[in-house]
Formats: C-alpha cells, sequence, structure tokens
C-alpha cells in the first residue's frame, strides 16, 4: 500500500533545530512539518508586522531554513510550516532569500494568505465565543484575526509544484493532512479517512511530546537521553492509518504511553474534535507495538465538517508588571508572606490602578493554591504580578518588589522584574465561504 | 494504594480549559480507575484552586479516561497572572489520589 513519510521538525515556536536537521538528512522522509504558531503568536506577529511590513513571521524562520534547506533540497525533501504567522509573503521572500545565500536553485516556494479576516469579522454580525459579546465590541482593542484554515490550500499548493509550502494560521493537524491529501487524493468528503488524517497530524503536531518529552517522570517514566531527543516520523498510508516512530540513536521512546498522552492532549471530547476539514473522532482508537518505538494506531474515524471556521482574535488587554524575590532558612514562608503583604499595601498606598493583582509564594501556593498543612518549606521565592492598562504603571509593580531589598522582610534576595505587554486571545465562528484561501508562487 | 502506581497522566489547555488525561499503564487497570476516579474525585486533588464544572471522557480501548476542567486556568494563558498560565503543572497533582486495593 502506498504511504508517505512525514517528520517533524518543530512543535513550538522556539523549538529545537538540531533534531529537525537529523530528520531532514537520515529520516528518508517525504515531508518536514514545522508547527510554530501559538494561540497569541500570531496576534504579536501582526504587531510586529504593524511597526514593519516586512516583519510579522516566526522570528527562527531564517535559522531554521538555513539549517534544514540543504539537506532538505538534497534528499526531496518538501517543507510544510505556519512559520508564515502573519505575514506568510514575508516569510516567502525571507526563505528565498535564505535558499540563494546556500546556493540552492530550482526551489518553487508557497506563501498561502485568506486567514485575515479582521475585515469580515468586524463588519459582520459575529459573537465572542468567550463571552456573548459582539466581535465589534472589542474593536478598538482588536489586533488580529485569523481563521484557522484547512489542508485544502495546502495540498493544492502542493499540487502546483511547491517545494515549500508557508502558511498563516491553519490548524496544527491540517500541515499535516494536507500533504496526504495531496499524495492520496482523499475527497473532501472522506470523513472517516479525513478523521484519521487528523488523528496522524493531532500525533504529530507537538514535535517531541510524542518521543519521550513532557513525559518523564523518574521511577516511573523513564524515556532515555531527554538531551538527544528525536523527533517524531509518521507513516500515513492511503487509508489514513498511522505508524509513529522515530529515528534510531535518538533519546526519548516512542509507546503507547506517549502516544496515548499526545492523543489525549488538549482535546475535550474524544468523538467530536472540531477541525476545518472534519469533525475527527478519536474514541475508537486502538494502538499496537509494531517494533522498537513503533507504533501503530488504528480506528480512527471522523463525521461531517460542521462548515465554521473557528477565528482567533488577538486582543490588547494592557500590560503585566512582575517582581519576585526569595527568603531562605527559618521563617522563610513568614517573611515571604510579609513581603507580599507589604507589596499589596504599597500598591494601594501609592494608587497604583490595578486591573487584578496576584502576591504568592513559589513552592508554597504559586501553582495549586493554599492548600491546608504544607511543610514550612526551607526557601521560598514571592512573587507579585499585577495586570495594568500602561506600560509605565507595570514597570511600578516590578520596581516595589525590587525595593524589598532595603525596605522589606530580613534576608530577602535575588530579585527580579519584567514588564510584558498582554494579548488577550478570544474565539469567534464564521462562515467557511467567508475565507478564501490564495497562493502565491515564487520561484528561487 | 496511590493513583500513581496505577496510571500516568498528561495536562493540556484551550483557553481557560484544561484537560487532563489519567491513563493506566496496564489495560486490566483500567476498570478499576473507571469505578474509582470520578469527576467529583478529581475535584479534591485542587482543594485550593477555584474550578468550574469537571467533565469525564472515558476511552477504554485505550485504558484512559480524559477530565474536561471547565473555568480552571484564572482566565487562561494569554492574560493570566499565574505562573503557570498553561496549567501545566497541575495534572500532576491527580496522581496522589488514594485508591482502594481492589
Amino acid at each position: 500500500m502506498k504511504s508517505i513519510r512525514i517528520g517533524t521538525g518543530a512543535g513550538y515556536s522556539g523549538d529545537r533545530i538540531d533534531p529537525a536537521v537529523d530528520l531532514a538528512e537520515r529520516g528518508q522522509l517525504d515531508y518536514l512539518v514545522f508547527e510554530c504558531l501559538g494561540e497569541r503568536t500570531i496576534a504579536l506577529a501582526q504587531l510586529a508586522r504593524l511597526d514593519n511590513p516586512d516583519h510579522g513571521y516566526e522570528p527562527l524562520l531564517e535559522a531554521r531554513m538555513q539549517a534544514v534547506l540543504p539537506a532538505c533540497k538534497r534528499n526531496g525533501v518538501k517543507i510544510v510550516t505556519n512559520m508564515g504567522a502573519a505575514n506568510p509573503l514575508a516569510a516567502a521572500k525571507a526563505t528565498a532569500r535564505v535558499a540563494r545565500s546556500c546556493g540552492i536553485s530550482d526551489l518553487r516556494i508557497a506563501a498561502v494568505t485568506g486567514d485575515d479576516v479582521f475585515e469580515a469579522v468586524c463588519s459582520g454580525d459575529f459573537l465572542i465565543e468567550e463571552t456573548g459579546a459582539p466581535v465589534a465590541s472589542v474593536r478598538d482593542k482588536l489586533v488580529s484575526a485569523n481563521a484557522y484554515m484547512g489542508a485544502a490550500p495546502i495540498a493544492e499548493a502542493l499540487a502546483q509544484g511547491a517545494d515549500i509550502v508557508i502558511v498563516g494560521r491553519a490548524s496544527d493537524p491540517a500541515l499535516f493532512l494536507g500533504p496526504a491529501l495531496h499524495a492520496f487524493g482523499w475527497q473532501m468528503d472522506d470523513w472517516p479517512r479525513l478523521g484519521r488524517g487528523i488523528v496522524a497530524g493531532h500525533l504529530l503536531e507537538c514535535g517531541a511530546q510524542v518521543t519521550g518529552g513532557y513525559f518523564a517522570d523518574p521511577g516511573y517514566k523513564d524515556p532515555p537521553h531527554l538531551a538527544r531527543l528525536g523527533m517524531p516520523i509518521g507513516e500515513i498510508d492511503e487509508d489514513g492509518t498511522l505508524a509513529v516512530t522515530k529515528l534510531p540513536d535518538t533519546g526519548g521512546e516512542v509507546s503507547r504511553a506517549t502516544c496515548t498522552e499526545q492523543l489525549l492532549y488538549e482535546v475535550h471530547d474524544p468523538a467530536r474534535y472540531l477541525q476545518p476539514d472534519v469533525v475527527a473522532d478519536f474514541s475508537g482508537v486502538t494502538m499496537m507495538e509494531d517494533g522498537p518505538d513503533r507504533i501503530r494506531l488504528a480506528g480512527g474515524s471522523g463525521h461531517p465538517r460542521t462548515g465554521l471556521l473557528k477565528v482567533s482574535l488577538g486582543v490588547q488587554e494592557g500590560w503585566i508588571g512582575e517582581g519576585q524575590i526569595s527568603y531562605a532558612g527559618p521563617g522563610a514562608r513568614e517573611r515571604g508572606q510579609l513581603a507580599a503583604d507589604i507589596v499589596a499595601e504599597r500598591v494601594r498606598l501609592l494608587g497604583i490602578p490595578c486591573r487584578e493583582t496576584r502576591g504568592e509564594l513559589i513552592g508554597v501556593n504559586a501553582i495549586l493554591g493554599p492548600e491546608p498543612d504544607t511543610p514550612a518549606p526551607r526557601e521560598v521565592r514571592m512573587r507579585f504580578a499585577a495586570r495594568t492598562d500602561s506600560r509605565a504603571d507595570a514597570e511600578r509593580i516590578g520596581r516595589e518588589v525590587e525595593a524589598l531589598y532595603l525596605n522589606g522582610p530580613s534576608g530577602g534576595g535575588g530579585a527580579w522584574r519584567s514588564t510584558r505587554r498582554v494579548i488577550g486571545v478570544l474565539s469567534t465562528l464564521i462562515p467557511e465561504q467567508l475565507v478564501s484561501p490564495r497562493i502565491h508562487m515564487m520561484e528561487v | 494504594m496511590r493513583l500513581r502506581e496505577l496510571a500516568h497522566s498528561r495536562t493540556g489547555d484551550k483557553g481557560n480549559t484544561s484537560n487532563i488525561s489519567v491513563i493506566a499503564y496496564k489495560l486490566e487497570d483500567y476498570p478499576h480507575l473507571a469505578r474509582h476516579v470520578s469527576a467529583e474525585r478529581i475535584r479534591t486533588c485542587f482543594p485550593g484552586m477555584s474550578i468550574g464544572e469537571i467533565e469525564r471522557y472515558e476511552l477504554p480501548a485505550l485504558g484512559a479516561l480524559n477530565f474536561v476542567l471547565h473555568d480552571a486556568l484564572a482566565g487562561g494563558v494569554t492574560q493570566s497572572l499565574a505562573l503557570d498560565a498553561h496549567g501545566k503543572c497541575i495534572g500532576a497533582a491527580v496522581l496522589d489520589l488514594e485508591l482502594p486495593e481492589t
């Protein structure tokens, strides 16, 4: 039976690059997929693009392309990626520059646009999923509105001969479904196969999370050599069935345990995993060991798509100011708590306008909240954070924490502060007819 | 016996919702998990957190349960003041659940 081999070269924007090079060189791949676009990354990219029309794509794009292009060209590996972020055209041009600098020619690069639906959601009658308010009500703080596109434009770009396909906002599994559609010519209403293609994409989209990353628990789960973790390889056949594996001599493991954790990662109802192209059904999936570090999946399926596309709305929500300081030895917890109380009172005395504040002790109650009867820690780190409308007010929060050096409880050390912009992400749904993907082909 | 002896777990997030999978190391332990690891018991693992509705989905063929915790992430990764805004750390806390031996 015909099959394709897809490697994952990145599972998030900052992911390791050397395992991707390893895959390009000796993975015997047909495709290498880089998934680099988080929920709010595209809004940050849009802000970068507003500052400079040539920016707004993945900051590590050049580094990644420089690292993998020679091996991909030599081995005939096609690249599919969402590193286009808010500016796929600029990303394609940057990729072309990298190719030329590597002495590579005869390369077709496709940029896919059409996910930007800012005007459509502002002029239409759409409601925000999280709040029920009209999208137009947040227009003055809206930074970006991008629809999650499906796999069809990726398959079309490959059919037009692209060696590299660069999209902006697409569903993550669609980056993997696209090559399968192109290779096997599946119909867009072949719901079981489309559903299995999504199962495959979902298993592979987070990179090493299926090969032993985000998994180890010493004494219980001990994948070997995590510093040399291999990224996954998926073999998808024309029926949509997936086998997951990785390169020999790389760290990590591919097992029922790693694959089951990843299958359910960020999933709500496993029978209804909503995607642009299909409602995927994971509920009947089974897994079989099929060799060392190799798992075969069966039983995935799918149901007709909803006809609606999710749109991710990036919204400016002010700033977060934060400071941290440590205390150790006897009474560490009490001194840390006193420090938090002092900062809270200072914020009140100075009248720093905050939408929300949070004071806590890392090592005591910062993750799981206040629990009864926790033992006295040997050391704690006090953290105070606040959300403000202005950058200047956010900066005052960190400075108040730092001032505890001279003005706070005894033995405060290692103070640190930061100020960052807050981009909230909301969502809405729009009819798929409102999104018109366009393919721009570039040749080097 | 602690749940940790029988099962492992992974946490994911979407907006203000967290999902925590509980997966039996051995398929034959799944019925024991399905009987004793209810949504109500999962809630008791987080006495210091404010969590909305908890749903449970069953995947017997995989030996897994999937818990969906609504309104669990203080507004979600993009706005929350929390140190671990994704809530990626929280799932491990369920492995402390005490289960009957049989």
